[in-house]
C-alpha cells in the first residue's frame, strides 16, 4: 500500500518552499522505488515549522520540519518516509507540544485534511451543523447562536446572534449573507489559514446563516492579496455546488443558498463593513453612515448579515456541537476560543487557538519563544495597524475583549506583532498616520486630511521643532480624528499614535 | 498577462456578458480585463462604459480608488513589497531600500527594460515569516537582500 505523505499547500508553507519540497519528495520516492501518495493538506498554523511534512503510520502521523528541498536526500538516507532518526524529525504530530497544548475548535481540522476533500471534511464532523440547521426553525438557529455567546471575530466583537436577529426580524424579499474576508490587518492570517485549510467550514457556516435569517444569496469578499485563497475557495464552491451543498435544494431540502466569491482590489478600508458593501456594489469603497445598520439596509439596501470569516466558520461548530459546548470555553463575556496570530519579530510564529484568559506574556513566551532576533522585546502591537502599542512592562494583561479595553487597547482580529529593542516608536507612530493617509477612503476630512497633517506634525516632533507646541497640536488632531470620523480608520488611528507616545516618550525626543 | 493579440472589444464583451445580471459587476469586469491585459486600456474603459451604462468618469473613479487597477501597462513581473508592521519588525524598511536600488526604480515605476514593476503592499498574510514579498502570484517568506537578488536574477535569466 502506498505511504501517505502530507505537504501543506498553504500560502506561508509555499512561501517557504513547500511546492519544491513536494516535488522533491515525489522525485526522491520514485527514484528509490518507494510507493507514496502525496496529499497537499492545509497548514496547522505552526508556521515556524513549515514546510512541515507529515507521514501516515500505523500509529498516527509523524512529522518533519521545517523541511527544505536540500534536506530531502539526507532525510531519505536516514529512513524517511519511515521512522527516520533525523534532526528534522518532530515525532508524532499529536506530541508536538506547541500544537497539543492548544484547544482547537475552529481550527480542529486544519492540517489534518485535504482542504478540498468533502469526504475528509465530513469524516471530521463537517456538515453536521448544516444537517441539524436544516431541521430547525430559523428562530431556533438564531437562538442557538445567541446562547453560544459568539462575538464577531473581525474586530468589533459585536454579538453575532443579535445581528442575526435584526436581519431575521426585518422583512424583505431578498436578504444577503456577506462574509468579510478582507483580512487587511498586518499581523493577522487566521482567516487566510482557515479558508486555505478548511474552506467548507466557512461555506457551511454561511449556508447556516442563510437558513437562520432567510437569505438565499451570499458573497465572500476576499482581498486580492490572497491568490492562494482565491484558488481554494473557487474550487471549494464549485465542488460544494456539484455535491448539492450550495445552490437550489441544499442537501435535498427545499432551501436555496447561492454563494459567489468576489475579489477586492487592494483597499484596506474595504474591511470596514459598509465600505465593503459599497465595493460589492461595484463602487468606490466609501464608508457609509450608520444607521441604517447593514442588518436593516445593507447590500443593495437589503437586510444583510456581514460577518468575519472566523465568526461564520464558528457557526458550523456551534450548530454541530451545540451552543453550550462553545460557551463553556472562555471567560466572562469572552466566550469560545481565542485565535491569536503571533507575527513580526517572533521565534515561533503562527496561529494559536486557546480558551480566552491567557496573558499576552504567556503567549509570547510559551508559544512565541521570544523574539526571532534574540534581542529584548520592546513593544507589541495588538489588534492590527489601528491597535494599541503595549510595552514589555504591560505584557501581563489577559487577552480578552474587556481586559484589553481596560488598558486602552483592543483585541481586534487577534493579531500580535512583536518588535525588539531596535524599534523606533516615533517612526511607528508616524507610520500609523501614513497608513491612514494611504488607506483613508476620503469621506471624512479628519481622516483624509488629518492623517496627512499627522505625518507632518510627527515629523516636526521628531526633528525637535517646537516640540511642546507640536505635541499639543498632535493631541488636538487625535481628538478631532476620533470625534470626527465615521469609522475606525480615522477613529482608531490615534490609538497607536497616542500609545506609542505615552509609553515611549523617549523616542520622541523627551 | 499583456496579451496584445486579443482585441479589447472581445475581452470587454465577454467580461460584461459573463457578469450580466450580477450585483456590482464593475469590479469583476475590471479584474477580468486586467487579468488579460495587465492593465485597463483606455479603449476598454470606453467599451465598459458603453456596455454597462456607466460614465467614463464613474469607471475612472472606481479604478483610481483601488490600488490594484492600473491604466498603464506594468512590467512583465509585478513585485510587491510588504510595508506593514509585521514585516517592519523584521527589517522591511532595509529590504525596501535594497529593492529600490537593485531595480533602480521607486514604487509605481517600471524598469527601463520593461521587466519589473515595483509596488507597495500592506500585508500578504504571511506575518509569522516576515519580511514578505509577492512576485506575480507567488509569495516569498523571510526575504533578505540576498534572497531578493536571487529571485530577481532567476527571473532575469528565465527570459
Amino acid at each position: 500500500m502506498a505511504m501517505k505523505i502530507y505537504v501543506p499547500k498553504d500560502a506561508t508553507a509555499c512561501a517557504l518552499g513547500a511546492d519544491k519540497v513536494a516535488e522533491s519528495i515525489i522525485a526522491g520516492a520514485s527514484g528509490r522505488g518507494i510507493d507514496i501518495e502525496l496529499v497537499r493538506n492545509g497548514s496547522r498554523g505552526a508556521f515556524w515549522l513549515e514546510p512541515m511534512v507529515e507521514v501516515e503510520t500505523g500509529s498516527g502521523r509523524i512529522a518533519f520540519g521545517p523541511v527544505t528541498p536540500d534536506d530531502l536526500p539526507g532525510l531519505f538516507e536516514s529512513g524517511f518516509p519511515g521512522e527516520a532518526d533525523h534532526v528534522l524529525s518532530l515525532g508524532p504530530v499529536d506530541d508536538i507540544d506547541w500544537l497539543a497544548s492548544q484547544q482547537r475548535l475552529t481550527f480542529a481540522r486544519a492540517g489534518w485534511t485535504d482542504p478540498l476533500s468533502l469526504e475528509d471534511y465530513r469524516s471530521m464532523g463537517g456538515y453536521k451543523g448544516l444537517e441539524r440547521a436544516l431541521e430547525m426553525q430559523a428562530q431556533d438557529i438564531v437562538d442557538e447562536v445567541k446562547e453560544s455567546g459568539l462575538r464577531g471575530r473581525g474586530g468589533a466583537a459585536f454579538p453575532t446572534g443579535i445581528k442575526w436577529q435584526t436581519v431575521l426580524d426585518t422583512p424583505a424579499e431578498q436578504k444577503y449573507i456577506v462574509c468579510n474576508a478582507d483580512e487587511g490587518d498586518s499581523g493577522t492570517f487566521a482567516d487566510r489559514l482557515l479558508m486555505e485549510a478548511d474552506p467548507y467550514q466557512l461555506l457551511e457556516g454561511m449556508t447556516i446563516a442563510g437558513l437562520a435569517v432567510g437569505a438565499t444569496r451570499g458573497y465572500i469578499y476576499l482581498r486580492s492579496e490572497y491568490p492562494h485563497c482565491k484558488a481554494v475557495l473557487t474550487e471549494a464552491i464549485s465542488r460544494a455546488e456539484q455535491a448539492g451543498l450550495l445552490g437550489d435544494g441544499i442537501s435535498g431540502s427545499d432551501r436555496n443558498f447561492t454563494l459567489e466569491l468576489r475579489i477586492g482590489a487592494g483597499a484596506y478600508i474595504c474591511g470596514e463593513e459598509t465600505s465593503l458593501l459599497d465595493s460589492l456594489e461595484g463602487k468606490r469603497g466609501l464608508v457609509r453612515f450608520k444607521p441604517p445598520l447593514p442588518a436593516i439596509e445593507g447590500l443593495m439596501g437589503k437586510p444583510t448579515v456581514v460577518n468575519n470569516v472566523l465568526s461564520l466558520a464558528a457557526i458550523s461548530t456551534i450548530l454541530a456541537q451545540g451552543s453550550a459546548n462553545y460557551r463553556d470555553f472562555g471567560t466572562g463575556r469572552s466566550r469560545g476560543t481565542l485565535t491569536v496570530q503571533l507575527g513580526g519579530n517572533i521565534r515561533r510564529g503562527g496561529l494559536v487557538e486557546i480558551p480566552f484568559g491567557a496573558t499576552l506574556r504567556e503567549l509570547i513566551e510559551a508559544y512565541g519563544g521570544g523574539t526571532a532576533s534574540g534581542r529584548p522585546l520592546r513593544a507589541v502591537q495588538v489588534g492590527g495597524p489601528l491597535g494599541t502599542w503595549i510595552p514589555e512592562t504591560e505584557l501581563d494583561v489577559p487577552l480578552d475583549y474587556e481586559a484589553l479595553a481596560q488598558i486602552g487597547g483592543m483585541l481586534g482580529h487577534g493579531g500580535v506583532v512583536v518588535f525588539d529593542d531596535t524599534v523606533d516608536m516615533a517612526q511607528q507612530a508616524r507610520f500609523a498616520m501614513e497608513f491612514c493617509a494611504v488607506e483613508s477612503c476620503g469621506k471624512c476630512t479628519p481622516c483624509r486630511v488629518g492623517s496627512v497633517r499627522g505625518v507632518e506634525i510627527i515629523d516636526r516632533v521628531i526633528a525637535g521643532q517646537d516640540r511642546e507646541f507640536n505635541l499639543e497640536v498632535l493631541d488636538d488632531l487625535c481628538d478631532t480624528m476620533i470625534e470626527g470620523s465615521l469609522c475606525a480608520m480615522g477613529g482608531l488611528t490615534p490609538l497607536p499614535v497616542r500609545s506609542a507616545l505615552s509609553h515611549f516618550p523617549e523616542d520622541f525626543g523627551d | 498577462m499583456n496579451s496584445s493579440a486579443v482585441a479589447p472589444r472581445e475581452v470587454v464583451e465577454n467580461a460584461v456578458e459573463s457578469h450580466r445580471g450580477r450585483i456590482g459587476a464593475l469590479l469583476p469586469v475590471l479584474h477580468c480585463v486586467q487579468d488579460i491585459f495587465g492593465f485597463i486600456p483606455r479603449e476598454a474603459v470606453d467599451l465598459i462604459a458603453g456596455a454597462m451604462s456607466l460614465s467614463r468618469a464613474e469607471i475612472h473613479g472606481v479604478m483610481s480608488f483601488y490600488q490594484d487597477f492600473r491604466s498603464e501597462p506594468p512590467g512583465k513581473h509585478l513585485v510587491h513589497l510588504c510595508r506593514a508592521e509585521a514585516c517592519q519588525a523584521m527589517g522591511a524598511a532595509g529590504l525596501e531600500q535594497h529593492a529600490r536600488e537593485r531595480l533602480g526604480i521607486d514604487y509605481g515605476e517600471t524598469t527601463n527594460d520593461g521587466q519589473f514593476t515595483l509596488e507597495p503592499v500592506y500585508c500578504l498574510g504571511n506575518c509569522a515569516c516576515s519580511p514578505s514579498i509577492r512576485i506575480n502570484d507567488e509569495v516569498h517568506a523571510r526575504v533578505s537582500p540576498e534572497s531578493f537578488d536571487e529571485l530577481i536574477a532567476a527571473l532575469e535569466t528565465e527570459d
